[in-house]
C-alpha cells in the first residue's frame, strides 16, 4: 500500500476524471439536437445500456446461479405487469431469499 | 416545438430515489469491507464513494491503489470503464428541461450514475432541476453510509441477506426496460441485440478480456445505432 499522500492524489485523479466525463457532454449539448437519426439514437441508448449492464451481470450477483435464474423471473414476470421500481427490486431479493433457503434445506 | 410536460418535483424525485439508495447500500458495503481490507483508512474508503460515485470505476481503482499502479493507468483505466457516462450525460442533456442552467448542470452532472439517469430517463417529457436533485440525494446518501458500514463493521449483515440485495439493482433495470419493449418492438430488439452482445463479451475467449466498462460503451452504441437505423424514432415521439 502506497504512502497516503500517493493514495489521496490517486482519489484525486479518479474523482477528476470522473466527472469530466459526466459534466463535459451535460454542459456542451444545450441545445436540442435535431438529427433523426441521432434523436433516435439518445432514444435508444438507456435500453441498450441497461441491458448490457444487466446482463450477464444478474447471474453473478447472488451467491448461486440458481439463486439468481429465481431472482430472474420473478422480476422479468412483475416488471412485464409493470409493477413499478421498487416491488420488482423487492420481490427480485424475496426470491434469491427463498431459493437460497431451499437449497440450504435441500443439501 | 410542442410544448412538452416537464417532471420538476423534489419529492417525486426523492422517492424514485430511494430504491436505488437501497441497492446501492449492498454494493458499496462491499466496497467498503474490500477498501479496508486492502489496507486503506475507513474515511479514505468513505471519500473515495463520496468524490466518485460510481461502483465499477471504484473497484478498478481500489486494485489500481493498491498496486501502486502509475497515475497516467489510473486516469486511463478510469475513462475507459466511466466512458458510458458521457453517452448518458449527452442522453440526459437532451431531456432536461429549460430551467436548468449550467451551473446547475455542473453540479446534477456529478450525481448522473447509471441508475439516476435510467430513472430519469423513464420519466415522460422533460426533467426538470428539482425532480433532479431530489433523486441523487438518496443515491448518494446510500453510496456513502453503506461504504461507510462495510468498511467499519466488515462482517456487519450476514452473507443470505448481502447475496439477496446483490439482485436489487438489476430487478430494478428490468423494471425500467421491460414495460417499453412490451409497448414499442423496436426497444426489445435493441435490447436482445444489446444483451446479446454484452453475453458474447462476457463468454468468448479473448473477446473477455475486454475491461467491462468498455463492453457497455460498445453494446449500447451498437445496438443503439442499429436501432436509430433500422427503426428511426417518429417525429414528435417520446423521444
Amino acid at each position: 500500500m502506497p504512502e497516503i499522500k500517493t493514495v489521496l492524489l490517486y482519489v484525486l485523479v479518479m474523482a477528476v476524471v470522473t466527472y469530466l466525463i459526466r459534466m463535459l457532454p451535460l454542459v456542451i449539448f444545450k441545445r436540442k439536437i435535431e438529427s433523426r437519426f441521432i434523436k433516435s439514437f439518445l432514444f435508444y441508448v438507456p435500453y441498450a445500456v441497461l441491458g448490457a449492464m444487466t446482463f450477464p451481470a444478474i447471474f453473478a450477483s447472488t451467491a448461486s446461479l440458481y439463486s439468481a435464474l429465481g431472482g430472474l423471473l420473478v422480476a422479468v414476470v412483475l416488471a412485464y405487469y409493470e409493477k413499478g421500481l421498487l416491488p420488482v427490486a423487492l420481490s427480485a431479493c424475496g426470491a434469491v431469499l427463498a431459493v437460497e433457503w431451499m437449497i440450504r434445506m435441500c443439501v | 416545438m410542442q410544448q412538452m410536460q416537464s417532471q420538476n418535483s423534489f419529492s417525486k424525485g426523492f422517492k424514485d430515489g430511494v430504491p436505488i439508495g437501497l441497492g446501492y447500500l449492498s454494493v458499496s458495503f462491499t466496497f467498503g469491507m474490500m477498501a479496508v481490507s486492502s489496507g486503506l483508512p475507513v474515511w479514505v474508503a468513505v471519500m473515495i464513494s463520496m468524490t466518485n460515485l460510481t461502483s465499477a470505476g471504484q473497484f478498478a481503482g481500489l486494485t489500481l491503489i493498491t498496486a501502486g499502479a502509475p497515475m497516467f493507468e489510473m486516469a486511463l483505466t478510469q475513462l475507459v470503464i466511466n466512458l458510458r457516462y458521457a453517452l448518458m450525460s449527452l442522453s440526459l442533456s437532451q431531456k432536461l428541461d429549460n430551467g436548468v442552467s449550467t451551473l446547475h448542470r455542473l453540479a446534477i452532472a456529478f450525481g448522473n450514475t447509471d441508475e439516476v439517469f435510467a430513472v430519469a430517463s423513464g420519466q415522460k417529457g422533460e426533467v426538470g432541476k428539482r425532480y433532479l436533485y431530489g433523486l441523487i440525494c438518496a443515491p448518494f446518501i446510500g453510496w456513502v453510509l453503506g461504504t461507510f458500514i462495510g468498511a467499519a463493521a466488515s462482517s456487519f449483515l450476514p452473507e443470505t441477506i448481502r447475496s439477496a440485495l446483490g439482485i436489487a439493482i438489476y430487478g430494478m433495470f428490468l423494471a425500467i426496460i421491460i414495460p417499453p419493449a412490451k409497448h414499442y418492438r423496436p426497444v426489445l430488439y435493441v435490447i436482445l441485440f444489446s444483451v446479446g452482445m454484452s453475453c458474447l463479451f462476457n463468454y468468448v475467449p479473448v473477446l473477455n478480456r475486454v475491461s467491462a466498462g468498455f463492453v457497455i460503451i460498445l453494446c449500447a452504441v451498437t445496438a443503439s445505432a442499429l436501432g436509430a437505423w433500422l427503426f428511426p424514432v417518429e417525429e414528435g415521439g417520446d423521444a
